[in-house]
């Protein structure tokens, strides 16, 4: 360490030049990393599939008239960066009729982590596979232990000539409130 | 505040350290010949930020490379921008490699007891090289899959393991999914840490030896802080601003029409820094292509290698400068040769031209609303018929037609005009013209053919030449009505609204009065017809059954004047015909 052991510690220390030098360096190092942030921030700006669209899901013969939920899925066109999907499934939910005409949608989507639940064999309640929530077939959640902090979450149902349109939505996970994900 | 530092500084003991980084003594003071190392370490940091942030959207397979380097480089915030700090400091990098390498034996830095350090450098600047030459195939475009191609293919020439070399680089027999997965592992992982380690080792030995002072000194020793680093800094500004400028009015860096396999490009070049490469393979005739690629580059690697030893002697030194500069003054003059030659190369104005063409074309078709297909962004340009129709009329129907007066592409043709110009085909002006008695035995109609002195040529000099007011109003209904026939999507609009005069016009086809059906059929079949069915005339399925079978007794059956049935023959596939009469047709996506 021949050259580094004389080290000459400046007396008097110049400050313009020590701000000057520091600043340029900041400059310089700040542009790629400026560049490289937008990028990285660009997902912010993205919207999903399941943006609140009606989405014809089933004709309404389909549905079983005794009550028991059936699941379908959801299928519209999808945007996944540069490739465009028409006519792709991006999510399911359960319909269940609960009048002559009248059909109430779940989505499948659990609100405590976002598993698919799935419809017991007994066919009274679902079952999240992920933490074991449990909701009734009206989607209420079924024991106060239950994991998931609200029920399934309901969708609007349309039926327009004997065809099931859902307003289809996916909502945060993990709140007592149904907020809509963008 | 203070007692943290402390209790950090007991911990990790940064601030000797940051002594030793910031108070490296410099003999002789700072001097701005010292600078090349600090803005290659610079340009380094650059790439590791910017290259980090590609990588997250960059996707390596064939059918998504080129397709994610489009969307950073269209859709993504600041994306081009981003593409283009990367890939601008790329060829500053370059450049400052060979600034810092001419410091670096100019001053002598190389003698004892640098030697290994210089070896670590030498090692550093093959090492990027490796980096720009995997980071050019990685947009998987026209130009750096061909230009690429070349180089692994130099690769094969190596005596016996040559094949096997080629495979493992390639990742398999064939360019694909492989080449860009091994290649980005290359670019993004293997090549970067190791550029880490030497650097770290390079830095390390430079710190042991010290920098190699310039004699004379000027001024008394100083520290690195702040002075060196003040110049440093300057120096890394301006060649930040040199990028920025470069990346600015360029507006990022190019991005070429997507990889095909099957479609060979013939500009493909390597990157500017590798031209005398590729310049000097041209003086090496088959057989003797491995002096050129690897044993005269081998051995002046080698003299480079032992450049240290050479050096001792003072006549060394100056052999050294000379072989340095010599090499230098060789690479610039193959590099001119290069740049020259394509210059004054036609065909090689042409493919770029074409090349230029196409790019613009594949990023129109991809920022459609329908978007690039899962298939990726070649088969847009396989299936558009603007791109593919010129290039089949241009080799299967030019040599006897002409469109818009050239080949298709834009070309002047030798060949004698023998066939109609099909610019425009069908459309309201070229019918006008092919029943006007003033055009129709031109060139630019029937004039070419054997049909110049037909019934069709006479009847129009003869009848319609002498046509009254009334008869020239029905005949341009009759021009409407058979216009509309092709269903053109560039007439639809005025077709909607001359709809009436088009009912009007179809009805006077019919007539006798106007003549048409007395050798054309129209609406139904006629056995006694004799020249082309008029009914869909210039309809897409029209076009594609003339081409495919002139000959037919529903167009010219035996009076055929020498047009191939491309169809029938198999010439031309179904898509190939599709593609040609929707680009005649002028049916094709348009923004």
């Amino acid at each position: 360490m021949d050259a580094t052991t004389n080290t000459p510690v400046p007396t008097r220390r110049n400050f313009f030049k020590e701000t000057l030098a520091a600043a340029l360096g900041m400059v310089v190092a700040v542009i790629p990393g400026l560049a490289g942030l937008a990028v990285f921030l660009d997902p912010l700006r993205r919207q999903g599939a399941a943006g609140g669209r009606l989405i014809r899901v089933a004709a309404i013969g389909a549905i079983p008239a005794d009550g028991t939920p059936a699941k379908f899925a959801v299928v519209a066109d999808k945007t996944d960066a540069w490739n465009k999907f028409t006519e792709t499934p991006v999510g399911a939910v359960y319909l269940r009729r609960v009048g002559a005409d009248k059909i109430v949608a779940l989505n499948v989507v659990c609100p405590h982590a976002g598993c698919f639940v799935s419809l017991q064999k007994s066919g009274k309640d679902f079952l999240c596979p992920c933490h074991d929530s449990r909701f009734e077939l009206d989607g209420r959640v079924t024991s106060p232990s239950s994991p998931s902090p609200r029920g399934l979450d309901s969708l609007e149902v349309e039926i327009r000539k004997d065809e099931i349109w859902v307003h289809f939505q996916n909502f945060q996970p993990g709140k007592r409130e149904k907020v809509p994900v963008g | 505040m203070k007692s943290l530092l402390n209790w950090l500084d007991h911990r990790t003991g940064f601030r000797k350290l940051a002594r030793e980084v910031l108070y490296e003594n410099i003999p002789g003071g700072a001097r701005w010949r010292y600078v090349w190392g600090s803005t290659l370490t610079f340009t380094l940091f650059v790439q590791f930020v910017t290259g980090v942030v590609l990588w997250m959207a960059y996707a390596p397979s064939a059918q998504t490379a080129w397709e994610s380097v489009f969307y950073i480089q269209h859709e993504m915030w600041g994306g081009w921008f981003l593409r283009g700090l990367h890939h601008y400091t790329a060829q500053a990098m370059t450049v400052l490699l060979v600034l810092h390498l001419m410091q670096v034996v100019i001053d002598g830095a190389y003698k004892a007891p640098r030697e290994v350090n210089y070896w670590f450098g030498v090692i550093l600047l093959f090492l990027v090289l490796g980096l720009s030459l995997t980071g050019y195939l990685l947009p998987w475009d026209q130009k750096g899959f061909w230009a690429t191609n070349v180089a692994t293919s130099i690769a094969a020439i190596t005596p016996v393991v040559g094949p096997g070399v080629q495979k493992l680089i390639v990742g398999g027999p064939d360019y694909g999914h492989h080449t860009l997965t091994r290649f980005f592992a290359l670019h993004a992982g293997v090549l970067p840490a190791l550029i880490i380690a030497l650097l770290a080792g390079h830095i390390y030995l430079f710190r042991r030896h010290g920098i190699t002072p310039k004699e004379p000194r000027r001024k008394p020793d100083a520290a690195f802080w702040p002075d060196q680093v003040l110049m440093d800094a300057v120096a890394c500004l301006a060649v930040m601003a040199t990028i920025l400028f470069l990346v600015i009015r360029n507006h990022g860096a190019d991005l070429g029409a997507p990889a095909d396999p099957s479609e060979p490009y013939s500009a493909a070049r390597p990157e500017w820094y590798f031209l005398f490469l590729f310049q000097f393979l041209k003086y090496f005739p088959a057989d003797t292509e491995i002096v050129g690629a690897m044993i005269i580059p081998g051995i002046l690697t080698g003299v480079v290698m032992i450049m240290p030893f050479i050096g001792r002697w003072k006549l060394g030194h100056r052999f050294n400068l000379g072989v340095l500069f010599g090499m230098i003054a060789g690479a610039s003059l193959l590099t001119y040769l290069a740049l020259a030659g394509d210059a004054k190369n036609p065909e090689y104005q042409e493919a770029v031209k074409l090349a230029t063409r196409e790019a613009a074309r594949v990023k129109k078709l991809a920022g459609s609303l329908s978007g690039i297909p899962a298939t990726g962004a070649v088969s847009l340009l396989r299936s558009d018929p603007l791109t593919r129709g010129p290039k089949l009329f241009a080799r299967h129907c030019a040599s006897c037609h002409r469109h818009g007066g050239g080949d298709g592409m834009g070309n002047p043709v030798t060949d004698p005009i023998s066939a109609p110009d099909l610019g425009g085909f069908a459309s309201r002006e070229w019918i006008g013209g092919m029943l006007d008695p003033e055009r129709i035995s031109s060139l630019h109609y029937l004039g070419g053919t054997k049909f110049k002195a037909g019934k069709m040529v006479r009847f129009v000099k003869r009848d319609i030449a002498n046509y009254d007011e009334g008869q020239k109003e029905s005949l341009r209904k009759v021009i409407l009505a058979l216009s509309a026939e092709a269903n053109l999507p560039g007439q639809r609009a005025v077709e909607k609204l001359d709809a009436t005069l088009i009912m009007e016009g179809r009805n006077l086809l019919k007539s006798e009065a106007m003549r048409c059906t007395e050798c054309h059929s129209f609406g139904k079949p006629n056995e006694d017809a004799t020249a082309p069915d008029l009914t869909g005339y210039g309809s897409r399925q029209w076009l594609i059954e003339l081409i495919s079978d002139p000959s037919h007794v529903r167009f010219y059956g035996s009076r055929n004047d020498r047009m191939p049935s491309f169809g029938q023959d198999k010439i031309l596939d179904r898509q190939s015909l599709e593609l040609l009469a929707d680009w005649l047709r002028n049916d094709y996506y348009q923004p």
